[in-house]
């Protein structure tokens, strides 16, 4: 009995499995095959409107009562655009079916009827059993069956799923785990009732049916697609969803696709121009019943009307649908395709840029969305993410202060050299960098403050090794600041080789030592410090602790002072240079105290209730009265540029807000070190209320604080973390906001966003949040990013700008306008998601303020001459309708109708459109307010359409009446009057092709070699294209499609046509010229960008403030954002069973770590925001003057 | 989009401690774009823009060409001598043409103007007896096709006008006018053609009819002449090229100059002999009679010369205006350095 509510997966049983359909493994995600693709294809572009429009003017045009002109000239372009698009999208779909092949033919081993056997992924099935080696990609959604590893442990990677780099544990069933080998495994007839396929990344819930007894599968179970295994052997799994029905692919819905604002101004454009077209066929219509009522009913001896037709209103109904047809060149139907070409030549520009490629990934930029490109250049709000994205997410030992004396001076000079680390140490790592020798000689005369201070570092923490030959070691560490530490302790001599649940095994200036370790006093965020208490080898113990200064000094002993003091120097100085810091410490204990705490130890780790709380108060106890090692600082490193990208980006008035899931105090010290907050800011608000009420008051008082401001800074004391304020007076309507004085920045927790971000909060929340210069806002889930990004886009009207690295990221990214990825180390989820991607913050201010800043004027200056040259070109027709009995007789040949758009005015304007360039690029650069014309909008709306279209309907007014008061009574020199049609037709073609030749050439800007090849290869072609059409050969093959014969040589032959097109050009031109001059002389648009940035540039060069106050202290005891692996480093259950006495000793806590882990990281992400902030605030809030000015040394440098 | 997480697969992700990956690095390729001017947007281009220095001249200058222009255009179309009906002839030695005029006359109507087949005025046979749809509803007539078919043939101008000179004795004497050279070359030559050559016409439009209006067939339009004989015929050439407005003169004789010294049409009376067969009172057209001589521009044209004329000054005034702006107003140079 099949329902759809649960799926029944039995193992090993394909006949079972298959009698329920599931999906296969295979996936699909091209579109087409070979032989549906031409129907398919077609089907969806006539799905697009404006195809649509154009198959009913050719059908229109089918009908010869109503035919103004020939079927083709609607028919060439249209096939033209159809195939153009059919071919894009064609190599997409290509491209598609490479990707799925690829993954499909990917090999994995599947267990069939015992044996293992190669297949292809698209070939396993759902209850099929696979066998998954080390580093391999998992092919479907697995039920983790056995491993391996001990315990039916494996570890994997997440990065392709969610992001997140460090390594997941998974756990098979204790029943299945025992199975062990494939003999077992093939006879497994287990059955797994679950639930049906669906994008919950971190659920599962199912039931394993087995021997007649039920087990609970939970997400813990489970291998999903796209993770990575790592550090296990092999594991058997059994396939539960595959293909399609993967989260993986369940997750990877359909990008919704994004238009930009220019899209969106151009089709509200296109539908005036509807709208105008119509009217102007009702006119024309009009004008065509009263012509045929009073001269046209008179005039029928010689043209009588047709058969079918017998009055003048239907005549003029057909006039209507007749004018529609030529007129609807006002909208050409090139426009689109015109456009896409562009931005397509944009896309490879950005593709192609050099200064956007990173050498050290080997990875160039890329416009993975090609039609957005002139959005880049009106970005106003920009959301980033912090880990990966500002930061490197590489944490690098860079000094550290020993017993009162600071090592790890950056030494000047242009070629610091780094310490060789080798002849000392064989089992140094070779990545580390360090540059100062002192600490280096101290280390090796011995002396006893550094090597205890490095023994700390190599003992107390909870990193994993791995070392696969001799000295070949590789550290995992939790978070990155633990790897560092210990990666650092390991080059100064004292080298963590290899733990076990009891023992630490370390090489001590290159002699072995191993330590028995007592315990492990984890770290947790309330806590901030971690402790580990060892024996050494002379059985003397010693409690060694690191920790946040804050937490840690508190618990020194009294006649520590002195260090105390110097070392809290150190820590500011540190603090200053935007470093995370750590304290040292160490404690003896006699064998007595540690009996007595080990007893209590085991006391609170027994409770069943309050455990936690117990657990704290015993290592509590025992963490005091210690001595002071020293401390450490560790920089986080930022990505290239950072400080110097924001600060530009920031000058072209673009706002940045970071988004982060990092916690508050990580979050605003990189908020520092990128110089998003400075010291100099007015105030620096928190918001972290865990009640809607206190985000109110929050929010209410800091527009309150914001419109006060006018007082001198205020103090840092006052910042309203709990317990609130009293309630202030209701604050009057929030817009007050706007006209604050001040720099003020916000930042936000995740839970207090919550509440801002409700519906009735929002506005307060985003006028409060806007008039602040920067807002960081931490502790963010992915769905939360996201709603801030919404928040923007609803009430703000700009365009906004996602940027990160992780899929976290991913729905801020889909979400924003612009969504780029940053191609780095996590994950390449936001990449996938991402417009754009490339491996360097920096980029996005070249992204941003040259390439944006480009394609957005060349895509303005494109669309103006556009419409420009059409209504130019087609209202010519609207004229002569006044003259032609109102009969839809056209002014021009058809063929030059055809071809007009197509091949004579073309090429010129998509040169243009591709290659112009206003400024350079390092101008651009160094003016960042270049770029606020396009956030204003300023270069193409709908003031300036109605500009480009008046002028070109003064065109086609000029266009038809001077031919038409020059000609009417003109002759040629041999007397043959030159009022014949074709003669006008010529003349007034001939005059529009130079006209709006003459006017590309005065709009272009850059005239590069192509451009010229255009222009007058444009003009090259219409002269010869006209002389082969009215070519007598043509005319002879066939009479009757070439009209023309013998026109354009026997009218431009006249001098009198020339002096014609002539002066239509001057007065065309003239006044373009005139007016274009007095702009450019009385209102220059540029002078106040250079003012401005001039201002800026003295500014930053000013001198001063050099070390005036110590920056502001902004301890990290920066481990993870969870507990590391103390757990289950103790519990001994990631360790190999190499003897009987380990199992034993794991055996005791055999059961439930993992449940205790997921509790505990409960508990600790509550309590966090509150009481972290309550302790942090007042310290990271004040200032770090040297960073600024090491930024602004940079920046003066950047801009020269 | 699953798909692509397979691209990494081969570099081998990094997890926890950093791993060297240089033995792959060196074997994948550098994917570095190419330092071209073209891809960098490096292209060298001459980036002109609009200055003082080089809009003010090509004012000044586009007003010193246009003035002279337009004062040359001016005088020659002066001195062309152009009547109507009730013409003075003058002392001009050169040719004079004699034109037509219709006014309120649709030559450009769209039904009108397609109403033709080229094929059969190129002397197609088939299309001789079977004319293009276009031609309804001058096709056929009594279940034979007509030959010039369409809405144009039919409406052929079919006027005779005979100038006389009265001499001094009250004698009038006819005034040789030449019917042939009044249609473009290409049209007398190319485009038209009668069928099966120009021997024996009415052979080779046997089986076809005249147009309904026309009295006599089309191999009768000029008996006399075999070259102006059938679609080949100058008047027919002349009328088929229509006019683009509905006032429009044709040029219908041409009066040969006679010797240097003397004037074509010497001062005297003269008689205009109108026979009138075209009817255009029904649509309230009128008909004109022109005679004019023409100089290196063709006909006169006085509004040639004065738009120059105008542009010109136009052109002048507003460089001297400009001129006097930028002098006043001038904001630019006080902004030394905007990029150029």
């Amino acid at each position: 009995p099949y329902l759809c509510e649960e799926r029944r997966v039995r193992a090993n049983d394909r006949e079972y499995n298959e009698k329920f359909q599931y999906a296969s493994n295979c996936i699909m995600t091209s579109k087409y095959n070979i032989i549906t693709f031409l129907p398919v294809n077609l089907f969806e572009q006539f799905q697009e409107v404006a195809n649509t429009y154009f198959l009913f003017l050719l059908i229109l045009q089918l009908i010869p009562q109503i035919s103004s002109l020939s079927w083709f000239t609607t028919i060439v372009p249209l096939a033209l655009v159809l195939t153009i698009t059919a071919v894009k999208d064609a190599t997409d779909d290509y491209f598609r079916h490479k990707s799925d092949n690829q993954v499909n033919n990917r090999q994995s081993q599947v267990l069939i009827r015992g044996l293992l056997q190669n297949e292809k992924w698209m070939n396993v099935r759902v209850g099929d059993i696979i066998k998954l080696e080390n580093n391999q990609f998992v092919a479907a959604d697995l039920l983790l069956l056995s491993s391996s590893e001990p315990h039916g442990l494996c570890y994997i990677e997440t990065a392709e799923l969610d992001g997140e780099t460090n390594m997941k544990v998974r756990q098979s069933v204790s029943v299945t785990s025992e199975l062990g080998d494939q003999n077992n495994l093939s006879s497994f007839n287990g059955e797994v009732v679950c639930e049906p396929p669906n994008n919950k990344l971190d659920r599962f819930c199912g039931t394993l049916y087995w021997r007649d007894k039920k087990y609970t599968l939970t997400n813990q179970n489970m291998l999903l697609r796209g993770c990575v295994l790592r550090n296990t052997e092999a594991c058997y799994g059994l396939v539960i969803f595959a293909g399609p029905d993967t989260k993986l692919m369940q997750n990877s819905g359909r990008t919704k696709f994004k238009r930009t604002s220019i899209d969106r101004l151009m089709n509200t454009l296109v539908l005036w121009i509807f709208g105008f077209l119509v009217c102007m066929g009702v006119i024309l219509a009009i004008g065509n019943a009263v012509w045929e009522r009073e001269v046209g009913s008179l005039f029928q001896s010689y043209l009588p009307w047709d058969p079918p037709v017998d009055n003048f209103l239907f005549n003029a109904f057909l006039s209507f649908w007749s004018y529609v047809i030529i007129l609807n060149t006002v909208v050409p139907i090139s426009l689109y395709v015109s456009v896409e070409v562009i931005r397509l030549g944009h896309s490879y520009f950005i593709n192609w840029d050099q200064h956007m490629f990173c050498s050290q990934c080997n990875t160039a930029a890329e416009a993975r969305t090609t039609t957005l490109n002139e959005e880049l250049g009106q970005v106003e709000y920009i959301f980033s993410d912090k880990t990966g994205t500002l930061t490197q997410n590489i944490m690098s030992f860079n000094k550290c202060s020993i017993n009162g004396q600071t090592f790890g001076k950056y030494p000047l000079g242009p070629q610091p050299k780094r310490l060789d680390f080798t002849p000392f140490n064989p089992l140094a790592d070779l990545d580390f960098c360090f540059y100062d020798d002192t600490l280096l000689e101290s280390v090796k005369v011995g002396d006893l403050h550094t090597q205890e201070f490095f023994r700390l570092l190599s003992l107390c923490h909870t990193v994993m090794s791995e070392e696969k030959s001799e000295g070949e070691l590789v550290y995992k560490a939790q978070s990155p600041d633990e790897g560092a530490l210990v990666t650092a302790a390991r080059n100064f001599g004292f080298v963590f080789r290899s733990r076990t649940p009891g023992t630490i095994s370390t090489t001590e200036m290159g002699r072995p030592a191993t330590y028995t370790l007592l315990a492990i006093l984890d770290f947790n965020n309330i806590r901030k410090r971690m402790s580990v208490i060892v024996r050494n080898a002379e059985g003397r113990i010693r409690l060694y602790c690191k920790g946040a200064d804050t937490v840690l000094l508190e618990r020194l002993h009294p006649c520590n002072q002195e260090l105390t003091n110097i070392t809290s120097d150190h820590l500011n100085e540190y603090a200053a240079d935007g470093l995370r810091t750590l304290a040292l410490a160490y404690r003896d204990l006699t064998e007595d105290e540690w009996e007595a705490w080990s007893e209590s130890h085991r006391c609170a780790d027994k409770a069943t209730d309050c455990r936690e709380d117990r657990l704290a108060a015993a290592y509590e106890q025992i963490e005091q009265d210690m001595m002071l090692l020293g401390a450490t600082a560790i920089e986080d490193k930022l990505q290239e540029g950072v400080p110097e990208t924001i600060a530009v980006l920031s000058l072209a008035n673009i706002k940045i807000w970071v988004l982060t899931g990092d916690k508050q105090e990580t979050a605003v010290n990189i908020g520092y070190s990128c110089k998003m907050l400075t010291d100099d800011m007015t105030e620096v608000f928190i918001i972290s209320g865990h009640t809607v009420q206190s985000v109110r008051q929050e929010l209410r008082s800091v527009s309150l604080t914001g419109r006060t401001a006018a007082c001198p800074p205020s103090s840092w004391s006052t910042l309203p973390c709990p317990p609130p304020p009293p309630p202030p007076p209701p604050p009057p309507p929030s817009n007050l906001m706007d006209n604050i004085s001040g720099e003020f920045a916000l930042i936000i927790n995740g839970h207090s966003l919550a509440h801002a971000l409700e519906a009735d909060m929002e506005t307060e929340f985003l006028s409060t949040a806007c008039a602040c210069k920067a807002v960081i806002c931490c502790r963010v889930t992915p769905l939360q990013k996201a709603q801030v990004v919404e928040l923007i886009k609803k009430h703000k009207k700009a365009v906004t700008l996602a940027i990160g690295d992780g899929a976290n990221d991913v729905s801020m990214i889909k979400s924003a306008h612009i969504g780029v990825g940053i191609s780095g180390q996590e994950g390449i989820q936001a990449v996938l998601a991402s417009d754009y991607s490339f491996s360097q913050f920096r980029f996005l201010q070249r992204l941003l303020l040259v390439h944006g800043r480009w394609s957005y004027l060349r895509m303005c200056r494109f669309l103006c001459y556009f419409f420009y040259k059409n209504f130019a070109f087609t209202m010519v027709h609207f004229w002569f309708g006044f003259f032609c009995g109102f009969s839809a007789q056209t002014v021009y040949d058809q063929y030059f109708i055809t071809l007009y758009n197509i091949v004579y005015t073309s090429l010129p304007v998509l040169a243009m459109g591709i290659f112009d360039q206003d400024v350079p690029d390092h101008r651009s650069l160094e003016y960042p307010k270049l770029y606020e014309p396009g956030q204003l909008n300023l270069l193409f709306n709908k003031k300036e359409f109605f500009i480009c279209i008046a002028q070109g309907i003064y065109t086609s007014v000029v266009l038809f009446f001077v031919p038409y008061a020059v000609l009417s009574d003109a002759s040629q020199s041999n007397g043959v009057p030159l009022a014949d049609y074709q003669t006008f037709a010529v003349t007034t073609a001939t005059a529009l092709v130079i006209v709006v030749s003459v006017q590309i050439a005065l709009d272009t800007g850059f005239w590069t070699v192509i451009n010229h090849v255009c222009v007058w290869g444009s003009l090259g072609s219409y002269f010869t294209i006209m002389f082969a059409l009215h070519s007598q050969s043509l005319f002879r093959i066939f009479p009757n499609q070439f009209h023309f014969v013998g026109s354009a040589q026997s009218t431009l032959l006249q001098p009198v046509v020339w002096l014609t097109i002539a002066l239509a050009t001057a007065i065309c031109i003239v006044p373009v010229l005139a007016f274009r001059f007095l702009k450019l002389d009385l209102k220059p648009q540029l002078s106040d960008t250079v003012r401005y940035t001039q201002l800026v540039r003295q500014k930053k060069r000013k001198p001063g403030r050099l070390g005036a106050r110590g920056g502001s202290r902004r301890s990290g005891y920066a481990f993870a954002h969870q507990e590391g692996f103390g757990e289950l480093i103790t519990s001994g259950k990631n360790m190999r069973l190499s003897s009987m006495a380990l199992a034993s000793f794991a055996s005791r806590h055999s059961s439930g770590w993992i449940d205790t882990l997921r509790r505990k990281k409960h508990t600790s992400a509550q309590h966090l925001g509150g009481v972290q902030s309550s302790t942090q605030l007042c310290l990271w809030v004040s200032s770090s003057t040297l960073k600024l000015l090491l930024c602004s040394g940079r920046l003066t440098r950047y801009t020269y | 989009m699953a798909s692509s997480y397979n691209a990494k697969e081969e570099d081998g992700h990094h997890s926890g401690a950093p791993a060297h990956g240089g033995a792959a690095a060196a074997a994948a390729k550098s994917k570095k774009p190419d330092n071209t001017a073209f891809k960098q947007q490096r292209l060298p281009a001459w980036q002109p823009i609009l200055t003082a220095g080089t809009v003010l001249p090509a004012f000044f200058v586009i007003g010193l060409i246009f003035i002279p222009i337009g004062i040359g255009l001016f005088v020659t179309s002066n001195n062309i001598r152009e009547f109507e009906v009730t013409a003075t002839p003058t002392r001009d030695t050169s040719n004079v043409f004699m034109y037509y005029g219709l006014s309120n006359f649709y030559q450009n109507h769209r039904r009108y103007v397609k109403s033709r087949d080229d094929s059969q005025l190129y002397g197609d046979r088939s299309a001789l007896t079977n004319p293009s749809k276009e031609c309804e509803p001058y096709r056929m007539s009594d279940g034979q096709a007509i030959a010039p078919c369409g809405a144009i043939a039919n409406s052929l101008f079919n006027d005779t006008l005979e100038l006389y000179h009265i001499d001094s004795n009250g004698t009038r004497n006819t005034i040789p006018l030449v019917k042939k050279g009044i249609a473009w070359w290409t049209d007398k030559h190319v485009k038209f053609r009668n069928p099966g050559g120009n021997n024996n016409l009415t052979a080779a439009f046997r089986g076809t009819s005249k147009p309904v209006n026309w009295r006599k067939p089309v191999y009768d339009l000029d008996p006399s002449d075999p070259d102006n004989n059938g679609f080949i015929n100058e008047d027919f050439i002349v009328w088929m090229r229509t006019a683009a407005l509905p006032t429009f003169r044709k040029l219908y004789r041409i009066i040969q100059k006679k010797a240097v010294t003397t004037p074509t049409l010497p001062s005297g009376r003269y008689v205009l002999n109108i026979s009138y067969n075209y009817p255009v009172l029904s649509f309230d057209g009128r008909k004109r009679m022109i005679l004019s001589t023409i100089s290196w521009m063709g006909g006169k044209n006085p509004f040639l010369g004065i738009a120059y004329i105008t542009v010109g000054s136009i052109c002048f005034f507003l460089g001297v205006v400009l001129l006097i702006i930028h002098h006043k107003y001038d904001t630019r140079n006080n902004s030394a350095d905007i990029p150029n």
